[in-house]
């Protein structure tokens, strides 16, 4: 064993279940193995959110409250057309309008897919706008209401070309093409082959397939066969996107409403040619995100360009209108679905053919949740962008895996109910994740599963359905997040890292790992975060905050203190590895001499100490690493069983109750946890029942581009949750712990679903499943009478 | 856009004597939190942006804009009202309580207490004006139901999902409230 290497024994396994011990061989300044939550007294607490009075008050700068000396306002001018060729843009009589500073046109937009330079087509002389809302220029001036005045004022020749909205429309040969030349295939993970391009159709692309699906097939005692299509969603977040862009000659400072503080740096300093040290980015409280904020849009580089120009800070911040026609979306769907299965329920073979739309972008995926969930020799899958001429997609709270679920989870249950066997003996026997196994168990149980009747059989009007569907997400772990721990010679701590809290709760569960290393309480603990000035920490995205910065958060803290014992050793008449710190005291390991961890710091020579971590490999190794990514080899679950009742005479879906058990590593935050998880499950719940963005086929314009009329769930359809979190530990970091958010909405859609089939005997396979939906479902209203 | 001044308000002697204001920048009086401020608005300005551009009292929210929300939840008089919803001209003598202003500086109301304490938080950017809406409805029914709860909320998006944990917060507040 190399000498910076020791073996230590870790817990393994599932609290209250199996638990044993697994010796790993580690570096040696890791941070020793933490034992279960029972014996912490910080991790695993439910400690209230530090930033908890700050929001609750009023007093949390969002990026929206940033104001600066002499702010400007800037706005953005957006196409009307959903295609067309910009023939001239005439910006005169906007800069000769009172108040305004500084006017910037766009001329290569981001946020779209891009084409491959090279044959085809000659290159367009003239930028061509692709969809309603593709931004054209930008303007600052002294107020919002000047800037929107002088916005009007600028002059765009449009020449108005052919364009298609229709998802089916655009797969046809002659349909109205988005891109003339092949665009570059972007892949969220790994390596992107170049896919094929015919017409608006990108794919497919088949690179998740295994094995001979069309043997499997015949193999197959039965088939079951489905076809599926989800909708497109929009974020929603609360707060619009938003920034303040201050561009000064010693360099670039933006307040951002952002997901990714250390992202949003790199991509600024690549795009503004500045070296990464004379760009800051800066957020404080962030008003949801889901994806949609991980990275910059045309809005910030505007934002940017026009702040450079005037010589002033530039606020730019959307209007829920642009928030829905151009801040990303989640793509549509369409699925089918073969199973091949034998008598007994195990799978021979799967065959996935899916397409979407992002719009003008790619990603209308279908997600690694069919992939990965059940023991299935033979997978294929073959899946294609459709481009059309909308506003682009980009990740949302687990993007693919959530339509992907809504689908194959009802799939499953219909095999389930060829085979005769109740839905959770067949996953009994078809998945192979013992933590799922645990997760069926226990919801079963605290749901009353048993309850449950055949389909179709509840009486009366209002209907009665149970179902479940099971969920599974990736485990994924920025490998580049850095932290900083300080201990100040007054006693007081510092945690400093450029991670940001976009409600998650990250600050508070890093001061308790701190808290808990330092033998102190959370509250002890200063937070500094979202600022690039510190250390770079992960992207709150892909649910692998938590996995990536809790242990360089540890470790650091750990170093620090070994750094303080040793100073404070001599006094205490030992040596540092004979001290251990607990209880706001640092003592000797026999507790008969301590001082105070204020008294220790005292001694310190220095006005502080300070230790900086970086997330080192799991320690069983990574599953897969793609750059600045890294996938865990055991992935993240869940279990989610609802109730619903439906009334047949209006179609009304009602929600009644959710059970959902989950696992997350070591859960560091219960009630934050709780918090999430109910996020993702009412998330889940609105994307089922009432969201979807419309867009008019005839004009490209969304018909609902507002809160109003684009429907989210709200109190009153606020079913009754209960959240349990199992305890999974596998020895692989200085924490153990992962994020929660993605895998608690994966399964929720196909739950109900699956409730809502067992209710009324009828199976709905698209969403949103609404009253007209589910009353043309029962064949209460004629086919074609009610809008798709 | 607003051309008369509403004539029934009480404070319309305050303002200058004409039939038709703006669109230039006018006077305007408003009582917030217990001060009384003196501001120049233009009459389309609604009471959302006076709070937040020129008293800078940024705990009122705009999410939607447009009566969608209530993220911009305020008090006129103590009824909770969107104060995107209501232009600053309107107000008159009325008096409005923000979030800053619910309670001294220091102190939590048991409702902003039981917030935090239930985890009725997530991002926050909803919060203020779900606290405004639940802390008139304790005033109004000091022990509501959970529907009645869930009724006086109706009105508020919260794009988190806090609500599971708000009910639980404002059920407790209530009972803290009697103890
Ligand atoms: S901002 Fe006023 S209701 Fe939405
Ligand atoms: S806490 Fe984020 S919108 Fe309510």
């Amino acid at each position: 064993m190399p000498e910076d290497l020791r073996t230590r024994s870790y817990p393994v396994g599932i609290a209250g279940v199996a638990l044993e011990q697994l010796e790993r061989n580690v570096a040696d300044d890791e941070a020793p193995p933490l034992p279960p939550n029972a014996r912490l007294s910080v991790i695993g607490q439910s400690t209230a959110r530090l930033n908890g009075p700050a929001k609750v008050t009023g007093r949390a700068t969002f990026t929206v409250d940033v104001k600066l000396p002499g702010m400007l306002h800037a706005r953005m001018l957006r196409s009307v057309y959903p295609h067309a060729r910009i023939l001239s843009i005439d910006t005169g009589a906007a800069e000769r309008q009172p108040g305004v500073r500084a006017i910037h046109v766009i001329e290569h937009p981001l946020g779209r897919a891009q084409e491959l330079p090279g044959p085809g087509e000659p290159g367009d002389a003239h930028r061509r706008v692709r969809y309603v809302g593709d931004p054209i220029a930008a303007l600052a001036a002294v107020t919002p209401k000047a800037a929107q005045a002088a916005l009007e004022r600028i002059v765009v020749d449009y020449q108005p070309l052919p364009f298609v909205i229709d998802l089916e429309d655009a797969r046809r040969s002659d349909a109205p093409r988005v891109f003339d030349r092949p665009v570059r295939t972007e892949f969220f993970l790994g390596p992107a082959p170049q896919l094929p391009q015919h017409g608006n159709v990108h794919g497919p692309d088949t690179s998740a397939s295994r094995g001979d699906a069309a043997a499997g097939l015949r193999a197959a005692e039965l088939i079951v066969t489905g076809e599926f299509r989800t909708q497109v969603q929009t974020h929603c977040c609360l707060e619009p996107h938003a920034l303040v862009a201050d561009w000064r000659p010693e360099g670039l400072t933006v307040y951002i409403s952002t997901q990714f503080t250390a992202g949003i740096r790199e991509e600024l300093a690549e795009a503004f040619g500045l070296p990464l040290n004379r760009v800051r980015v800066v957020v404080d409280a962030v008003g949801g995100g889901f994806g949609s904020k991980s990275r910059i849009g045309n809005y910030v580089l505007a934002a940017v360009e026009l702040s450079r120009k005037a010589g002033a800070p530039v606020r730019l911040a959307l209007d829920r209108h642009e928030e829905q026609i151009d801040s990303g979306n989640r793509p549509s769907t369409v699925q089918r679905i073969r199973l091949g299965a034998r008598r007994d329920g195990t799978l021979t073979a799967v065959a996935i053919e899916a397409y979407g739309t992002a719009g003008v972008a790619l990603g209308a995926s279908v997600g690694n949740f069919a992939q990965s969930i059940y023991e299935c020799a033979a997978f294929a899958l073959e899946q294609s962008d459709v481009f059309t001429h909308a506003g682009p997609g980009c990740a949302m709270r687990a993007p693919g895996n959530v339509p992907g679920a809504f689908a194959y989870e009802q799939v499953i249950d219909e095999l389930a109910e060829r085979v005769g066997l109740d839905p959770l003996t067949l996953r009994e026997r078809i998945d192979a994740s013992p933590l799922r196994r645990e997760q069926r168990r226990i919801g079963a149980e605290r749901f009353g599963w048993s309850r449950r009747q055949p389909p179709g059989s509840s009486p009366g009007t209002l209907k009665r359905g149970l179902g479940m569907a099971q969920s599974h997400w990736p485990a994924l772990i920025q490998i580049n997040s850095s932290c900083e721990v300080r201990i100040l010679r007054d006693g007081s701590v510092e945690v400093r890292s450029s991670v940001q809290d976009i409600g998650t709760g990250i600050t508070t569960v890093l001061a308790q790992v701190v808290a808990e290393e330092l033998g102190l309480s959370p509250q002890d603990i200063a937070v500094h975060i979202g600022d690039t000035d510190f250390p770079a920490g992960p992207p709150s995205y892909g649910s692998r905050t938590t996995a990536s910065i809790t242990p360089p958060a540890r470790n650091a803290a750990y170093r620090a203190l070994r750094l303080l014992m040793e100073v404070v050793a001599p006094s205490l008449g030992t040596t540092a590895e004979r001290l251990i710190a607990r209880g706001g005291r640092i003592g000797t390991l026999d507790a008969s001499r301590s001082i105070t961890f204020r008294e220790a710091a005292a001694q310190l020579r220095n006005d502080q100490i300070s230790a900086v971590a970086s997330r080192s490999d799991d320690y069983g190794g990574f599953g897969r690493r793609m750059g600045d990514a890294a996938v865990g080899r055991m992935g993240l679950g869940g279990v989610q069983f609802a109730e619903v009742t439906v009334d047949t005479e209006t179609g009304r879906v009602h929600v009644e109750r959710v059970v959902a058990v989950h696992d997350c590593g070591r859960p560091m935050n219960p009630r934050q946890i709780e918090s999430q998880v109910h996020g993702g499950i009412l998330q889940g719940i609105s994307y089922a029942l009432f969201e979807e963005r419309i867009l008019d086929r005839h004009t490209g314009h969304m018909l609902n581009p507002n809160l109003e009329q684009y429907k989210i769930l709200g109190a009153r359809e606020t079913p009754a949750i209960e959240v349990h979190v199992l305890e999974n530990y596998q020895g692989n970091s200085a924490t153990d712990a992962y994020g929660i958010a993605e895998p608690s909405i994966i399964a929720t859609a196909p739950a109900l679903a699956n409730a809502l089939y067992n209710a009324i005997g009828v199976r709905l396979r698209a969403l949103p499943m609404t009253p007209a939906a589910v009353l043309t479902a029962l064949g209460r209203v004629p086919c074609g009478s009610v809008p798709p | 856009m607003l051309e008369k001044t509403p004539s029934d308000r009480p404070d319309a002697a305050q303002r200058p004597e004409a039939d038709t204001v703006g669109p230039h920048a006018v006077p305007l009086t408003l009582r917030v939190n217990g001060m009384t401020h003196t501001l120049s608005i233009t009459p389309e300005t609604t009471l959302a942006q006076a709070l937040r551009e020129q008293l800078d009292l940024t705990g009122t929210k705009i999410a939607c804009d447009r009566g969608a929300c209530s993220a911009c939840t305020v008090w006129l008089d103590g009824a909770p009202v969107c104060s995107c919803m209501v232009l600053a001209l309107e107000v008159g003598a009325r008096e409005v309580t923000t979030i800053e202003g619910l309670t001294d500086r220091e102190a939590l109301h048991p409702v902003q207490a039981a917030f935090i304490e239930h985890d009725a938080i997530q991002c926050g950017f909803c919060t203020p004006g779900l606290i405004m809406s639940c802390v008139a409805l304790l005033k109004r029914t000091p022990h509501p139901s959970e529907h009645e709860i869930r009724a006086a909320i109706s009105g508020h998006l919260c794009r988190c999902g806090t609500y599971p944990h708000v009910l639980s917060a404002v059920l407790a507040a209530a009972r803290t409230e009697e103890a």
